[in-house]
């Protein structure tokens, strides 16, 4: 099963879209994921500015349809591996606001205790396993993560993102391979954003089709329009079921596109700005937003409560991570071993 | 208790049946260790007693089987996966590296990976620069690995048991020299705990410090010195990461004079590693500078005459033996 790629470019409409539809109470959740992603980053690109934040940080802006779309499809039983540009997925899977900001403050209050920052976010109760910054690193864990389901008789799903960079480490391959060998139940979800950091996705891909490329391990892959909430949710739900039921590995790509800098470091030389203002008239919260009212969803005035409620949540987080505690340094050496040995 | 003497490689399996027999979450993965019966034999009848589902082949995917490892082992399972060689791990760095020993950490100790990984290491058998090197001191400087090399025969069977109970991931490096070698066992296998080194000859001149392959190296040159009338002590660090500190330093204090025999190369070595800590704990004990017996720095060559030449032996043992006596 290989569906045809849609060529979902700056310029589409989206397939599906809020008319999609029929539950005011869901286009409320996906239209607040949405905004309370885009807002919690808008807050951490200011608070890098403010010194508060080091490190590398990556946002996810313009993408955020994919988290808050895929992300309900999954169950708590089930596994979700990420990538460094994950806060939007931290945050969709269900790690309070407040632990992924004291995360990138570096405060022990943080998801990993301030050890990880923001390309390592980690909670186990939430199966939430990074959070990997060596790009297509995830992958053969997300396979291992599935083999013991497997082995264990639990019907859990592993899912695991990435970008169209790792589709060019071997990783990729050799994941995409065994997982459907030995059809384990895994869930490659490739975030097409058509950049590696710098690089153009025909600058670094023989085959740009990435769904083609993967379905020649022979898995079921898709494409779908990653800038469309409703699509994303509908397409990983049926990816899901199908992984759950036993069927084997699924790859899905999403198309997207991501409105700033690939990091804090980043100049942008390599793409023109007209480029990311074409992809912006496209951006995934006001399409989304604009629609569910169009449509008639959602009352015009839902917009602005989202916007008060993830104004204090994200407030909240940035208290919580303030107030935060260091590490002591007696403690830097812990952890690195579950049995405590010796240097 | 019943003696038996088996080769190194039967100690092997016999750890590894007892793996798979105690623990329905152990199961081995790796390049032809089904089927085929294992590339040296260590896993020939495994897959018929245990079945596939324990027994996994996998393909010629060194990183992606042993990040795998490390997904099923934090998913609940004691996986041991088996890479061909050493030379062959270099593929799958990444995972040991980047995720099996740096979880736990960059996790703020939400995860621990506790995953086995075993493989052939070192020189001897011809095989050229692509499968005989000693890397294991290389993995030593890898803080969150433990680094075992089992010497004995009840080493052999019994550290991969102790591996499997750590919490942490362990690599285990098996000298193919080794896998003919004939040695005694007793009973059954039983776990042989991982934090300590082994005297295996008391003497009282000179410590030799040495582990893995070169143990039996160590101690022929060991019996050769003994009929010249020098008394050397034999220490086998069996662990190689984290070092057993106490023992070293317990039997330099008893010898005053220290060989260091590494299969692995000179520069940034274990045995520099090991010298250094003999410095900076037992300096004082000393009474002559320490030697050390280390591969020549070549990759290793494929002609016999040369690969000798390039690896430590037993004629290099007690020249330096000599040599640091005067």
């Amino acid at each position: 099963m290989t569906a045809s790629p849609p060529q979902e470019g700056p310029d589409a409409s989206p397939a599906i879209g809020a008319a999609g539809l029929d539950d005011p109470d869901r286009a409320r959740a996906l239209m607040w994921q949405m905004i309370r992603i885009r807002r919690f980053e808008e807050k951490c690109a200011e608070l890098y500015s403010a010194g508060k934040i080091r490190g590398f940080l990556h946002l996810y802006i313009g993408e955020e349809a994919i988290a808050a779309g895929a992300m309900p499809a999954l169950a708590e039983r089930d596994t979700v591996l990420a990538t460094y540009r994950e806060h939007g997925h931290a945050l969709a899977r269900g790690i309070p606001a407040g632990a992924i900001m004291a995360e990138m403050f570096g405060k022990q209050e943080g998801c990993s205790r301030g050890r990880g920052g923001s390309m390592h976010l980690f909670d186990v109760e939430w199966r939430f396993i990074g959070g990997s910054a060596i790009v297509g690193g995830a992958l053969p864990l997300a396979v291992g993560y599935a083999l013991a389901d497997r082995l264990a008789g639990r019907d859990s799903v592993t899912a695991c993102f990435f970008g169209d960079g790792a589709v060019a480490e071997g990783e990729f391959h050799e994941s995409l391979n065994l997982a459907t060998l030995w059809q384990l139940p895994v869930l490659f979800l490739c975030e097409n954003n058509r950049y590696a950091m710098g690089t153009a996705l025909e600058r670094h891909q023989s085959q740009v089709d990435l769904a083609a490329k993967a379905a020649a391990y022979r898995l079921p892959s898709e494409s779908v329009d990653g800038m469309d909430v409703v699509a994303v949710a509908r397409a990983t739900e049926a990816a899901v079921d199908r992984v759950r039921a036993g069927q084997g590995p699924m790859f899905l790509e999403y198309r997207t596109y991501r409105f700033r800098a690939h990091s804090m470091f980043d100049p942008e030389h390599y793409r023109d700005k007209a480029e990311v203002e074409r992809w912006r008239q496209r951006c995934p919260v006001e399409t989304f937003a604009r629609d569910a009212v169009a449509c008639g969803l959602l009352a015009a005035t839902v917009r602005d409560e989202v916007e008060r409620e993830v104004a204090e949540e994200v407030d909240a987080a940035v208290a919580f991570a303030e107030a935060g505690t260091w590490e002591p340094v007696e403690h830097l050496c812990r952890d690195v071993y579950a049995r405590e040995v010796r240097p | 208790m019943t003696t038996q003497t088996i080769a190194y490689r039967e100690a092997l399996r016999q750890g590894l049946r007892a793996a798979l027999a105690d623990d329905e979450r152990v199961f081995l993965m790796g390049e032809d260790v089904g089927r085929y019966g294992g590339t040296y034999a260590v896993s020939h009848g495994l897959l018929e007693e245990f079945g596939e589902a324990r027994i996994r082949d996998t393909p010629l995917s060194e990183s992606t089987f042993t990040g795998a490892g490390i997904g099923a082992a934090l998913n609940g399972m004691r996986p041991i996966v088996e890479i061909m060689t050493v030379n062959f791990s270099l593929l799958a760095l990444d995972q040991i590296i980047n995720n099996a020993a740096t979880l736990r950490h960059m996790s703020g100790g939400q995860l621990n990976v506790p995953l086995v990984i075993r493989m052939t290491t070192g020189g001897g058998r011809q095989l050229a620069a692509q499968h005989s090197h000693s890397l294991e001191g290389w993995y030593a400087h890898i803080p969150g690995l433990r680094i075992v090399a089992p010497a004995t025969h009840e080493d052999a069977r019994g550290m991969l048991l102790a591996a499997l109970e750590d919490p942490d991931p362990v690599l285990i490096f098996e000298h193919a020299l080794l896998l003919n070698v004939e040695g005694t066992v007793e009973g059954e296998p039983r776990p042989m705990e991982l934090d300590h080194a082994a005297i295996r000859r008391e003497g009282g001149q000179v410590s030799l410090i040495t582990y893995g392959g070169m143990l039996h190296k160590t101690l022929a040159a060991a019996d050769q010195l003994a009929a010249e009338g020098i008394d050397t002590e034999v220490l086998d660090l069996r662990t190689l990461r984290p070092l057993d500190d106490a023992a070293i330093m317990a039997s330099v204090a008893k010898t005053h004079r220290v060989v260091v025999i590494d299969e692995g190369w000179r520069s940034g070595s274990l045995s520099a590693e090991i010298i250094t800590r003999i410095n900076e704990q037992a300096f004082f004990e000393l009474d002559a500078p320490p030697v050390r017996v280390c591969t020549q720095e070549v990759p290793i060559p494929y002609a016999r005459h040369l690969e000798d030449a390039a690896i430590p032996q037993v004629e290099d043992i007690v020249a330096a033996v000599h040599r640091l006596l005067g």
